[in-house]
Order: C-alpha cells, then structure tokens, then sequence
C-alpha cells in the first residue's frame, strides 16, 4: 500500500520534471527586440512577444489535446477527421488482421505441435518467413490484391501470424506426457483430446503468443497506415506532419500509446484467465 | 485361467553393439478380486511392466491376456494411477473426476456424472475439497483424487504406479488404510507398483519380487501368509509378518543381484574388469 502510494508520487514528481523541462525549453525568447518601431510595426504581435518556436508547449499540447477529447469524433471531409475516429480504423484493422491470422495460427501450429514429422518439414519456411519484416510484404499485397486497405490488414496479417504459430506449436509440443497418457487410457476420442486436455494445457503459450502478436500488429499498422494512407492513426500523424502541426503529432503520439497499453492490458487478462498453476 | 496372464513379457531397446533388455521372460499371473504387488529395485522395469498393462507402452515379447482377452493398447477396463497424480490443473477436483466419468459414460447426463464423481470423492474422504484446483491441495490429497478418478470408471483392473512414494509416513498410513477398505468393498483386482515392505504386506495377497535389472525377471512370487482382513495396526503382531517381512528384505538386498541372467552378470563382470 504504503509502495504504491511512494511509486505514485514519484511518478507524478518524474512527470513534473519532464513537462517542466520541455516548458522551460520552448518559452518565448525575449531580447531579440526589433531594431525600430516601424520595423516593429510591420512584424506584429511576433515582434512584441519575441521569437517563438515552432515546438509547442505543454500547455499548447493541452488545449490540443482537451480540443480532440472534447471531440474526438468529426468527420470534415478525407484530411480532417477526430482523431476518434482514425483510432476506430486502426484499431479495427488491426483487431482484423489478428483474427485472420489466429484464425490461421492456432490451428496450424496445433498441428505442427503434434506432428513433429510436420514441424520438420515447415520449419525452414518459417524460419526464412519470420524474419521479414511486415512492411516489406506490402508492395506484393498492393500488387496482388490491389486495395490498400485490404493490404493493411494482410501486413496485420502477416506480421501477427509467426509468434501465434511459433507459440501454439511449443505449448501444443511441450503438453505434459501424463496428461496425455490420462486421456489414452480413458479412450478419449482424438477431438476430445485437442479440446479438453491439450487446448486448456497450452491455452498459457498461446495466449502469450497472442499478447505478443497484437503488440507488434499495433507497431506495424502505424507504419502501414503512413505508407498506405487515407485513413488510421498512422495516416493522422503523417498527415500532420505535411501540416507542420507538431502539437497533433504529439497527441497521435500519445494516442498511439494510450490504446497500445489498453491492448496489452487486454491480453494480459485474457492471458490471466487462462493460467492455471501447477 | 487367471483374470490376468503375462507370459514371457521382454523389454529391449535398441542401443550400440546390440539391443539392451531391461528383463525378459516375464511370467505371472493375477486372479480376479486379487491384491498384486511387485516389489524391486529402480531400473528393473516395473513401471515399463506396467505401461505394458496399461496399453502405454509395448512389449518387445510376449502376451498379455486379461479375461482371455490380449491387450492391445490402452482401456477404460484398466485404470491406472500415476506414480505424480496426473491431475489436470486447470479442472476442480469435481471435473477431474467427471473427466474420467464422462469418459467411460458419454451418454450420461450432467447430474448423473456429478453424482457419480461426487460419489467417489466421498469415498476417499475429499467432500468439501471437491471444488478445488489441484494447487490449492496437498500431495495426499492429490493422490486421493487420482484414486478417486481411477476407480470411478469402475474398471476391471487397476493399476497403481507407487501411488505413495511421495507421501509423508502418516498421509501414506492413512491413504493405505482407505485403501484397504474399498478394496475390501470393491474386490478390485489391483496391480501394484512399491518399494515398500511393509506396504506390500499390508495391501498385497501376492508379492512379485523382481531381480535387477538390466535383463531383470521375477525371480520368487510369495503368497502373503498374514490372514485378512489385514490392518496397520495390528498387521505386524501377526505371528508371521516378521519371517515374511525379513524374506522380502533379504531378497531386496542379497538375493536379487544373483537373478540377474547370467548373460548379463556376465556382462558386468566384464565391464568391472575394464
């Protein structure tokens, strides 16, 4: 208890260190006075409150970002929408992509795992496939499937499916042999078996391989969504970036951030819920 | 005919410069409602012997008939109780049981299984702990359950693979002593798997005594004198517990190396020159 309290505070004292270093950074600066009034005149408020950078402040970034909770869902045509709503189509390509991959994954990695004769023969492909870095996948997927929202989530795709795979085929392999043998000398049917001993006994593994998978699918869509672009988060930053609006960089940023720890948060429980101890 | 034969059962890996033989001609046999222990040392092959029973593992020669019946792979006829539980942690000592239940009854109806499990929980002193994950229970507790679940499906034959040798002295007494009464109840036929004299006295009405491996057998099958019912307590003022027990314990340490095949004693021999 007494920890946690201690934690929070240093947390908040960490906080208030950085916010006022980068407030004490981007303050006005004053003495580059203009050589005469008329000079002065032709300058305007610029000349009168100095040389502001271009950087904003902490409390720009605040009304930004108290601009984008207010509302965060507007549609004003292709290159102004809340930043809600670009939110919305990353999440959900993402959320897409992840569930055609595990869609894929488990079941083949249930039978990688079982089958050693099957691990043997598909592990130099995955050896070379994992590798690859997902965006490199993307000149193909606009190629062949000719749609760049399409393309987005097959990147999503791709780069989720190998830790699924990878995971589920350990868990699935490394089922304690007693449980198995427990099953056998019930005669339990071979789906049984899959569903009711080795699923729960790797459901830990594969879980894990999911919280892995969503992590990297939520770093890969921003990536997708600059090159692709149109809509997403990736999209929105890059976007702000050709407007030179650092502040909503910043808040895309942070945005970015915010749902990536809610998603891991996510699979964390789910992880959670399935862990049993021995 | 006994219940259960075993004749010239062998067990051989193949290994550089010839084939290793963990025993060989194996022979026994097991009556109906009878208590069957094998006693010897680690490495003989007892718990090979067993899997054999079980359907686990295969022979490299011989037969096993059980109520004239080869068998051929595992069976709900035979249940078996794992030297480390083998419960499933994920499942309350309740669904572990109804696992095994469900198994052998598909077509029963949820109550049914639950009252059946519930049945045999009770049996081995667990009601109040049925809805416990297995962490959350001790190591007798835990043997209790895979007890519980073997004998739920009501096989024909059960066989127990050092059910207690990671049990305290006193949980194992009173594990014993649970176990004396439903077999009792039941008249299961039980093979059974110990290290421990005593033990085997107390539950077996026959002792397979086995020699060392490797290229082990059963050397001397010795019929328990001690009248039943037999219990704990008194088990050990009987006239002749101390003559048997001594028998078993100089088996254990002299009599057991000389049955070793004389190939391989032979063998060893050679090796200890080199």
């Amino acid at each position: 208890m007494r920890l946690r309290f201690l934690a929070g505070v240093l947390s908040l004292l960490f906080l208030g260190i950085v916010v006022g270093a980068w407030h004490l950074a981007t303050l006005p600066k004053a003495g580059v006075a203009a050589a005469d009034s008329e000079y002065a005149k032709l300058l305007g408020a610029q000349a009168a409150v100095g040389a502001r950078s271009a950087f904003p402040t902490p409390a720009d970034l605040g009304r930004k970002l108290a601009e984008h909770v207010r509302e965060p869902f507007y549609d004003r045509g292709p290159n102004d929408k809340g930043i809600g709503v670009q939110l919305a189509y990353s999440v959900a390509r993402v959320l897409l992509g992840f569930l055609l991959a595990a869609l894929v994954a488990v079941p083949c990695g249930f039978v990688i795992g079982m089958s050693p004769l099957v691990y043997r023969a598909l592990d130099p492909f995955i050896q070379v496939l994992k590798p690859i870095s997902p965006l490199a996948w993307m000149p193909l997927a606009l190629f062949t499937l000719k749609d760049s929202n399409v393309s987005a989530i097959f990147v999503i795709f791709i780069c989720s499916i190998w830790p699924m795979l990878i995971n589920t085929a350990f868990g699935v392999a490394s089922v304690r042999r007693e449980w198995l043998n427990v099953a056998c000398t019930l005669e339990v049917s071979p789906l049984r078996k899959a569903l009711a001993v080795i699923l729960p006994a790797a459901a830990p593994t594969i879980m894990t391989g999911m919280r892995i998978s969503i992590g990297i699918a939520w770093l890969v869509i921003v990536a997708a969504e600059m090159l692709v672009g149109g809509t997403g988060i990736g999209y929105f930053v890059w976007n702000e970036w050709n407007n030179l609006s650092i502040a909503n960089i910043l808040s895309g940023i942070l945005a970015i951030g915010l749902v990536g720890m809610l998603l891991d948060f996510m699979f964390s429980r789910l992880q959670k819920a399935v862990t049993y101890t021995e | 005919m006994s219940y259960l034969q075993v004749q010239g059962l062998a067990k051989r890996y193949p290994g550089k410069g010839g084939d290793s033989c963990v025993f060989e001609g194996v022979d026994f046999a097991v009556e109906k409602g009878e208590f069957a222990c094998i006693i010897g040392h680690s490495g003989c092959g007892k718990t090979t012997i067993l899997n054999i029973l079980a359907g686990l593992d295969a022979a490299s020669a011989g037969v096993v008939l059980m109520d004239n019946r080869e068998v051929a792979g595992p069976s709900l006829d035979r249940g078996v109780v794992f030297q480390g539980h083998a419960l499933m942690p994920w499942l309350s000592v309740l669904r572990n049981v109804a696992f095994a239940v469900r198994s052998r009854w598909p077509d029963w109806s949820r109550v049914q299984v639950q009252a059946h499990s519930q049945k045999f929980i009770d049996m081995v002193g667990l009601a109040g702990a049925e809805h416990k994950k297995p962490a959350e229970l001790s190591g007798g507790m835990k043997q209790r359950v895979g007890i519980a679940r073997a004998f739920a499906i009501q096989p024909k034959m059960l066989l127990l693979d050092e059910p207690f040798g990671a049990l305290d002295a006193l949980t194992r007494g009173n594990i014993q002593d649970e176990l004396v009464r439903i077999c009792a109840a039941t008249h299961q036929t039980v093979f059974m798997i110990t290290h421990d004299v005593d033990e085997a006295l107390l539950l077996a009405d026959r002792i397979l005594l086995m020699s060392n491996g490797p290229g082990a057998r059963i050397a001397e099958i010795v019929d328990n004198p001690l009248p039943k019912p037999r219990e704990r307590q008194q088990v050990h003022h009987q006239p002749h517990y101390y003559r048997t027990r001594n028998h078993l314990v100089d088996f254990l340490v002299n009599r057991s190396k000389t049955y070793q095949l004389e190939e391989y004693r032979h063998e060893a021999r050679r090796r200890r020159r080199h």
